[in-house]
C-alpha cells in the first residue's frame, strides 16, 4: 500500500514536472522576445530610473538639518490626512542666482570647444588610423586604448605635474631661458586635461565608421576631377556624419558634466557645473538644490540630443 | 581599294596611324611583387580594347594606372599625345566605370550624373541640360530623384555609366562592367555597351576575365599572365591562332597532343606523337626546327568525328572509343577516350535528326576522329 502511494504520488510529481516544462518551453518558444527584452528592461529599471526618481523626488524638496537632509515629499498629519508636499523652489533659485546660469553656460561652453578640438584633433588621427596598414592599425589602436588601463585619477594629477608653475614644461622653458607659463588652475589646462581624456571616445566612433567607409567612392571622386579638399568636402566628411556625431555626443555629454578635471587643474578658477553639484551636496549639505542642478544638467544634455533624435527619424522616413 | 587595306576598322594594321593610347615598358610594383611587367601596348582611337586574364595577372593594376589611381614603377603613358604618367586622375581626360559602380550613397541619381561636370565649374543651367540628355539616353530620367540603395542592379550599372560619360572622356575605362549583372542581363548589356561606344566613338578599355564577354565585346583582346602580355589580337586571331598554350586553353577549350616536328618543307609540316600514335599533317610551312618539341592544339568543333574510317590515308586521324556524350540540343559534346585513356572532347553540330531517336554515335562505339589538315595549331610554349 504505502509503495504504490509513493509510486502514485511520484508519477503525479512527474506529471506536474512534464506540465511546468511544457509551460516554460511555450513561454520560451512565444515570450522569447519578450524575456530577451526584460532583463536589460529590469535592469535599467532598478540601477536607472529608481534612482533617477529618487533624486527627481529630493529636487522638490526643501533642506533640513536632519538625516536624511531634506523633507520627506508625502507626511501624515494627525489621522489619514496625507500632506504632498513640493517645493519648487529650489529650481527657481537655480534661475535667478546668476551662478549657476554662468555656470551651466560655462560648462556647455568649455564642453563645445573640447568637442570641437577633439573633433580637429581626432578626425584626421582616425583617418591615419584607417588608412595604416594591417600591424600599424593595430598598434596604433591599441595605443589609443593604453591610457584607459591607468587610473583617469592618477592621469590627471599627472597632467598636474606636467602644467604646474614648477612642472616639467616650465622647467624646460626656463631651461630654455624662457619666462615661465601660468597653466594650472587655468581654463587652458581644463581644456588640456578633457581633450586629453575624452580625445579615445572621439577617435574610435570615427574609426569604427571610416572602418566601413567604401574607399573606390575616393577614386570616383578623384576620377570625375574632384582634388583632395573637394572629395574629402563632397564625398569622405558626408560619409562620416554618423562617426562625427557619435564621437562628438561621447565627448560633449561627460565632459559637460565633468567634476576632476575642472577641480584638480582649473582650481577655483574655472566654474563647471560638476563642481557646483559638488559643493552644494558636501559642503553646503544641500541635497535639494544639488539634486534641482542634477536634474537641470539633464534638461541640458537631453534636449539636444532628442532633437538630433527626432531629426534623424524623420530623415530616415524621407528616404 | 581591297578589304584588307581598309584600315578604318583595324588601325592597328596601319602603319601610318598613330596610336591614342600608348603605353611603354610599364611596370608596376608593389614591394617585391610584380604586378605588371615591362609591358607596351598601343591603343587606336575608337577601339574597344580588352585585357583579359585571371586573378592577379595585372589587368587591373593596368587600368588603375591608364586611370591615375597607381603610378607607374617605371615607363611612361601617353594619351592623346600627352603624357599622362605622373599626372593625377582629376586632371586626366579618362573617367572610369567601377566594378562595384562606387556611386555615392548620400546623393540622388541626378547628383551623381552631375558630379563630374560640377567639379569642372560648369554653369548649372548647362549641367541641368546634359544630365537630362544623359539620363534620357540611360533610360533613367524617371529615377533622377532616387538615392542609388533604391535602385536595382541594372539601374545602378546605368547611373555608373551615365556618370563615367558626362565628361565626355577621351577614353573610358571599365573594370568588369557586366560582373555583377545576371546572365540574361548581361547579355543585354553587352549589346548596348556596344552600340554605346559605336555611337559615341570613345575610346574603351575594358578589363574582364571572362573571356566570352571579351571575345563579344572587343575589337582586341590583349590576353595576360604574371603581369605581361601573352597574345594580342582580335578575337578571331586569338582563338584561331593563338601563339602559346596558355592562351589556348583559355580562350575556349583546345584538345592539346605532345609531339616531334619530323618533317618540315616550306608548303607543309609533319609532327608525330606517341601518345596517342598518331601523324599530324599540317598544309602550311612555319619557320620551326626539325626533331623539335611542339605542342598540336585542336578546337573540339575541328574534330570530326565518324563511325567510318575517313578515305584521306593515315594522318590526322586517331581511333577512340564514345566515353560520354552531352546532348546540348543544337550540338553534342563527345568525350572519347583515345590510346591509354586520354579524353578528347569534339562538339559537332547535330545537322540530321536521327532515325527512330537513336543516336548515330552511341556510348561505347569504336569512332574515328579527323580533322582537316590547316585546323591544328602547332605551339612551341
Amino acid at each position: 500500500m504505502n509503495t504504490e502511494a509513493g509510486l502514485e504520488a511520484g508519477s503525479g510529481a512527474e506529471v506536474s514536472g512534464s506540465m511546468l516544462a511544457n509551460w516554460a518551453n511555450h513561454v520560451i518558444h512565444h515570450h522569447w522576445r519578450t524575456l530577451v527584452l526584460l532583463v536589460p528592461f529590469i535592469w535599467l529599471l532598478i540601477f536607472f530610473l529608481a534612482p533617477f526618481f529618487i533624486v527627481f523626488k529630493i529636487a522638490f524638496a526643501e533642506a533640513v538639518i536632519a538625516s536624511p537632509p531634506y523633507t520627506p515629499m508625502i507626511e501624515w498629519v494627525d489621522e489619514g490626512i496625507m500632506h504632498i508636499r513640493v517645493v519648487i523652489d529650489n529650481f527657481a533659485y537655480l534661475w535667478e542666482d546668476d551662478l549657476y546660469v554662468n555656470t551651466y553656460l560655462n560648462s556647455v561652453k568649455i564642453s563645445t570647444i573640447s568637442t570641437i578640438l577633439c573633433l580637429l584633433i581626432g578626425y584626421p588621427m582616425a583617418y591615419a588610423i584607417v588608412r595604416s596598414s594591417h600591424t600599424t592599425k593595430h598598434i596604433l589602436l591599441m595605443l589609443i586604448i593604453l591610457p584607459f588601463w591607468t587610473s583617469f585619477l592618477l592621469r590627471v594629477y599627472a597632467w598636474m605635474g606636467l602644467l604646474a608653475d614648477q612642472g616639467l614644461i616650465n622647467d624646460i622653458l626656463t631651461w630654455f631661458g624662457l619666462e615661465p607659463v601660468r597653466m594650472l588652475y587655468t581654463q587652458f589646462a581644463v581644456y588640456v586635461g578633457i581633450v586629453y581624456t575624452y580625445l579615445p571616445f572621439m577617435i574610435l566612433p570615427l574609426y569604427a565608421n571610416m572602418e566601413k567607409l567604401d574607399w573606390t567612392l575616393l577614386e570616383a571622386a578623384a576620377d570625375l576631377g574632384a582634388r583632395p579638399a573637394t572629395t574629402f568636402v563632397t564625398v569622405t566628411l558626408p560619409a562620416t556624419i554618423p562617426g562625427i556625431v557619435a564621437g562628438a555626443l561621447l565627448v560633449f555629454i561627460p565632459a559637460t558634466g565633468e567634476y576632476v578635471i575642472p577641480d584638480l587643474l582649473g582650481g577655483g578658477n574655472v566654474l563647471m557645473i560638476g563642481r557646483v553639484l559638488y559643493n552644494e551636496f558636501n559642503a553646503n549639505i544641500d541635497w535639494p538644490v544639488a539634486s534641482a542642478v542634477a536634474i537641470a544638467l539633464l534638461l541640458v544634455l537631453v534636449l539636444p540630443m532628442m532633437l538630433y533624435q527626432h531629426m534623424q527619424g524623420k530623415e530616415t522616413e524621407s528616404r | 581599294m581591297s578589304a584588307i587595306q581598309n584600315y578604318e576598322d583595324r588601325p592597328w594594321m596601319d602603319p601610318e596611324a598613330e596610336p591614342f593610347i600608348k603605353i611603354q615598358s610599364v611596370s608596376k610594383l608593389f614591394g617585391d611583387f610584380v604586378a605588371v611587367d615591362s609591358v607596351d601596348l598601343e591603343i587606336y582611337k575608337g577601339e574597344l580594347f580588352c585585357l583579359l586574364g585571371g586573378s592577379g595577372c595585372g589587368k587591373s593594376t593596368l587600368l588603375r594606372m591608364l586611370a591615375g589611381f597607381e603610378m607607374p614603377s617605371s615607363g611612361s603613358i601617353m594619351i592623346d599625345g600627352a603624357n599622362m604618367t605622373d599626372v593625377p586622375p582629376y586632371e586626366r581626360p579618362v573617367n572610369m566605370m567601377f566594378q562595384s559602380y562606387a556611386l555615392f550613397p548620400h546623393m540622388t541619381v541626378e547628383k551623381n550624373v552631375a558630379y563630374g561636370l560640377k567639379r569642372d565649374g560648369i554653369a548649372a543651367d548647362e549641367i541641368g541640360k546634359r544630365v537630362e540628355e544623359m539620363l534620357s539616353m540611360v533610360e533613367l530620367t524617371q529615377f533622377r530623384k532616387r538615392k542609388p540603395h533604391q535602385l536595382s542592379g541594372g539601374q545602378q550599372q546605368r547611373v555608373a555609366l551615365a556618370r563615367s560619360l558626362i565628361k565626355q572622356p577621351k577614353v573610358l575605362l571599365l573594370d568588369e562592367p557586366l560582373g555583377a549583372l545576371d546572365k540574361r542581363l548581361r547579355e543585354q548589356t553587352q549589346y548596348e555597351l556596344m552600340a554605346l561606344q559605336d555611337q559615341l566613338g570613345i575610346t574603351f578599355v575594358v578589363v574582364t576575365h571572362d573571356q566570352e564577354e571579351a571575345m563579344t565585346l572587343s575589337t582586341r583582346i590583349a590576353v595576360m599572365d604574371l603581369g605581361r602580355f601573352q597574345q594580342i589580337g582580335t578575337p578571331t586571331e586569338i582563338y584561331e591562332f593563338p601563339n602559346s598554350r596558355l592562351v589556348a586553353k583559355f580562350i575556349g577549350n583546345a584538345n592539346m597532343f605532345e609531339g616531334r616536328v619530323t618533317e618540315n618543307s616550306p608548303d607543309h609540316v609533319t609532327v608525330e606523337s606517341h601518345d596517342p600514335e598518331c601523324q599530324f599533317y599540317i598544309d602550311h610551312g612555319m619557320s620551326i626546327q626539325k626533331g623539335s618539341k611542339v605542342w598540336i592544339a585542336l578546337r573540339p568543333e575541328k574534330i570530326n568525328i565518324s563511325k567510318e574510317p575517313p578515305a584521306n590515308g593515315n594522318a590526322n586521324v586517331i581511333k577512340g572509343m564514345v566515353h560520354d556524350i552531352g546532348y546540348l540540343g543544337g550540338t553534342s559534346t563527345y568525350r572519347v577516350q583515345i590510346g591509354d585513356g586520354r579524353i578528347v572532347e569534339i562538339t559537332s553540330p547535330n545537322q540530321v535528326r536521327p532515325k527512330d531517336g537513336t543516336p548515330p554515335i552511341d556510348w561505347d562505339q569504336e569512332v574515328y576522329l579527323s580533322w582537316h589538315a590547316s585546323s591544328s595549331v602547332v605551339l612551341n610554349k
